[in-house]
C-alpha cells in the first residue's frame, strides 16, 4: 500500500538516513521515537510538503515523489491541529471539498455525515476559538477524513490534549482503523504506540532501528536504544479480567497474574520492570500477591546488575545484584520462586 | 485607579510634555481660526477640488501599488533569498531620504525624456504636472508603510496553516487567497490606511513632480507664500479635519470588519 524506500534528508538539526518501511492496507502503523528524531518530517514527505534528498515514496504501487500534495490521496493531521481560525468548524471541514465537483447540498451532506461520525455534528457553526483541545482534534480529523484519504497520517495526535480526552481520541482512532482506514501515526509516547499499533517502527538518530508488532519490539528489543526507550523487558499480551480490587491478567492457559490496576475486561498488555521482581530459593509467605515457581533459563550481566531470565510459563527478566546471584546460587536450570507485588504491574488495555 | 510611583510620575510628566508638544500647535491653529473663515474657505472651489484631488490620488496610488506590494510582502515574509537584507533596506529607503530629493529622483524617472515618460507619452499620459505623476510621488514615499505592515502580518500567519491547506488539496494560489491573505488582513488594512494617510500628507516629492494640479499640501504652501499665515491657516484646518475624520472612519471600519470575522 504505502512504501518508503531508502528515504534520506539532511536538515539543520537532524537528518534521516535510508528510511524504508512498508504499511499494509488497513494497518495501524506507529513511528515511535524521541522528539526531534525527524518523524514529523517523514510525514511531511509522505504528504508532499517536503521533498526527500533521495529515495522513493510509493502509494498503491505508484511513485508519488513528484506528485503535488493534493494529488497524493493522503491526509495529514498536524500536532497542533492547524485549524483555520477564521473559518467555522463547517468551513474547516468543507475546505477540502472545494476541488470536488459536488453540488452545494451534496457537500453539506458530506460535511454533516463526517461530523456526525466524529461526534462533532452539533459544532458545525462554531468558531474554532470556542472549542476545547479534544474538539479541535476531532475537527482536524474530520477535515482530513472528508477527503477520504488512502492513508491517514497523524503527527502526535494526542500530545496537545489533556489526559481525560486522550482515551476518547484513542478509542476514536482505533475505531477508524477497524473501519478499514490505514493509519500512520507518529509519537514519542510508548503507551500510545502499544495501545494503538498493529506494527511499530522505532526511529532513532534518523534511522529505523526496529520494526515489528508491539510485542516483538517491546519484548525483544534489538538494540540498547529500544530497550532503554521502552525501559521494560517484561512485556506481555494478556487477557484481562476485571475484579473488584483490580484485574487478573491471564497469560496462556495456566498463568494468572494479579494486578491492583482496574483496566476493564478484554485484551491488553502488562508490563513490569525487572527491578520490581524478587527471587527466592524457597517459597515464603509475604505481601506479594504474585508468587510463581520457574526454572532459570539464563543469567547474564546487564547495565543495572544481573539479568536472570526465569521461565514461569513465560520468560520473565529479573534484575538482581551479583551478590544475590552468588549467595542464592542462581545458575541455569535451577528451580526458584519469583515474587512481585500486584501494584508493581502496569496494565495497558488495547482500546 | 492605578497608583504611580514617584519615578513613574516623572515619566508621566515627560509624556504629558510630549503630548502637549504635538497638540499645542494644532490646537493653537484651530483656536486661531474662526468658523466663518472655515465656511468661506470651504466655499472656494479651488480648495474643495484640491482636497478631493489629494484624497482620490492618494487612494488610487495606494490601491494600484498594493497589487504589487502585498504579494511582494508575502514573499518577504515566507522566503529566504540572497541579499534579502539588502532588499529590506531598499524598501525602507524612501522613509530615510529627504523627500525633496526623492521628488528630484522621481522627476528624472518620469520626465518626458525618460523611458517611462516616453512610454506614457505614447499612450497620451504625461506624468509631469498630472495626477499620475502625483500618485507616483505619493506612492514612492508611502509604500514602505504598506510593505512592512503586510510583511509582519504574513509573518504572523503560522506556516502550519498554509501546509494544512496544501494537504487539504488547495493550490498555492488558493492557500494565499483563502488562508494567508484573510489571516494577515488586519495588518494589511492597517498598512493600506497608513500608506494612504502618508501619501495624502506628502509635500516635498509632489511639489517637484507636479506643482499643478495642486494637492492641498501644495495649496497650503502657496497660500502661505503668497498671502501669509492668516490665509494658509483655514485650508490647513479644513484639511486636517477631513484627513482625521477619514482616518478615524477607516480605522473604525477595519476594526468592525475584524470583529465580525
Amino acid at each position: 500500500m504505502l512504501e518508503l524506500k531508502n528515504i534520506s534528508l539532511s536538515n539543520p538539526g537532524f537528518s534521516l538516513k535510508n528510511i524504508s518501511f512498508k504499511v499494509n492496507k488497513g494497518e495501524y502503523f506507529v513511528l515511535l521515537g524521541m522528539s526531534g528524531a525527524g518523524k514529523s518530517m517523514l510525514l511531511e514527505m509522505i504528504a508532499g510538503l517536503t521533498n526527500p534528498d533521495s529515495g522513493e515514496i510509493i502509494l498503491n504501487e505508484k511513485p508519488i515523489n513528484k506528485s503535488k500534495p493534493y494529488e497524493r490521496e493522503v491526509g495529514l493531521v498536524f500536532q497542533d491541529h492547524a485549524i483555520f481560525p477564521h473559518l467555522t468548524v463547517g468551513g474547516n471541514i468543507g475546505y477540502a471539498l472545494k476541488r470536488q465537483s459536488l453540488s452545494h447540498s451534496a457537500k453539506q451532506e458530506l460535511i454533516q455525515s463526517i461530523a456526525d461520525r466524529i461526534q462533532i455534528g452539533q459544532l458545525l457553526h462554531r468558531q474554532p476559538s470556542t472549542l476545547s483541545g479534544g474538539e479541535l482534534q476531532r475537527v482536524a480529523l474530520a477535515r482530513t477524513l472528508v477527503q477520504k484519504p488512502e492513508v491517514l497520517l497523524l503527527d502526535e495526535p494526542l500530545a496537545a490534549i489533556d489526559t481525560k480526552l486522550k482515551a476518547e481520541i484513542r478509542s476514536l482512532l482505533r475505531q477508524l482503523n477497524r473501519e478499514g482506514q490505514t493509519i500512520v501515526h507518529v509519537t514519542h509516547d510508548f503507551d500510545e504506540a502499544i495501545s494503538l499499533a498493529n506494527r511499530i517502527a522505532i526511529v532513532h538518530e534518523g534511522k529505523i532501528i526496529q520494526t515489528g508488532t508491539p510485542e516483538e519490539v517491546f519484548s525483544s528489543p534489538r538494540s540498547e536504544f529500544v530497550a532503554h526507550f521502552v525501559g521494560i523487558r517484561n512485556f506481555f499480551k494478556a487477557k484481562l479480567i476485571e475484579t473488584e480490587t483490580g484485574c487478573i491478567a491471564e497469560l496462556g492457559k495456566s498463568l494468572r497474574i494479579v494486578s491492583t490496576q482496574k483496566s476493564g475486561s478484554g485484551e491488553g498488555y502488562l508490563m513490569i520492570r525487572g527491578e520490581d521482581l524478587t527471587i527466592s530459593v524457597e517459597n515464603y509467605e509475604s505481601s506479594a500477591r504474585n508468587n510463581f515457581m520457574g526454572k532459570i533459563i539464563e543469567v547474564s550481566g546487564s547495565r543495572s546488575g544481573m539479568d536472570v531470565i526465569i521461565n514461569i510459563g513465560v520468560p520473565v527478566h529479573v534484575i538482581v545484584s551479583k551478590e544475590s546471584v552468588k549467595d542464592l546460587g542462581l545458575v541455569e536450570g535451577k528451580s526458584v520462586w519469583v515474587h512481585f507485588k500486584a501494584s508493581a504491574l502496569s496494565i495497558i488495555p488495547i482500546q | 485607579m492605578q497608583r504611580y510611583s514617584s519615578f513613574q510620575l516623572v515619566f508621566l510628566f515627560l509624556g504629558a510634555l510630549l503630548l502637549l508638544f504635538i497638540l499645542a500647535p494644532l490646537l493653537g491653529m484651530f483656536f486661531a481660526t474662526q468658523s466663518s473663515e472655515l465656511v468661506d474657505t470651504w466655499r472656494e472651489a479651488e480648495v474643495r477640488e484640491s482636497i478631493w484631488l489629494t484624497l482620490w490620488v492618494s487612494m488610487a496610488a495606494t490601491f494600484v501599488f498594493s497589487f504589487a506590494a502585498i504579494p511582494f510582502s508575502y514573499l518577504m515574509a515566507r522566503k529566504d533569498f540572497p541579499l534579502k537584507r539588502l532588499v529590506t533596506g531598499i524598501i525602507d529607503l524612501p522613509v530615510v531620504i529627504p523627500h525633496s530629493a526623492a521628488g528630484i529622483a522621481i522627476l528624472g524617472f518620469v520626465s518626458r525624456n525618460s523611458v517611462l515618460g516616453k512610454a506614457g507619452s505614447a499612450v497620451g499620459l504625461d506624468f509631469v504636472g498630472h495626477p499620475a505623476g502625483i500618485a507616483v510621488a505619493m506612492a514612492f514615499v508611502s509604500i514602505p508603510f504598506l510593505v512592512n505592515a503586510a510583511r509582519d502580518g504574513f509573518h504572523a500567519v503560522p506556516l502550519r496553516l498554509e501546509k494544512a491547506a496544501l494537504v487539504l488539496g488547495a493550490s498555492p494560489a488558493r492557500v494565499f487567497f483563502t488562508i494567508s491573505l484573510p489571516l494577515a488582513w488586519r495588518n494589511i488594512v492597517s498598512g493600506l490606511i497608513l500608506m494612504f494617510a502618508r501619501g495624502m500628507s506628502e509635500f516635498g516629492a509632489v511639489i517637484i513632480v507636479a506643482y499643478h494640479p495642486m494637492i492641498t499640501p501644495v495649496l497650503i504652501y502657496e497660500r502661505f507664500g503668497a498671502f501669509g499665515l492668516k490665509y494658509a491657516r483655514p485650508v490647513s484646518v479644513l484639511f486636517i479635519l477631513i484627513s482625521l475624520s477619514l482616518f478615524i472612519l477607516l480605522r473604525t471600519l477595519s476594526r468592525e470588519r475584524n470583529k465580525s470575522r
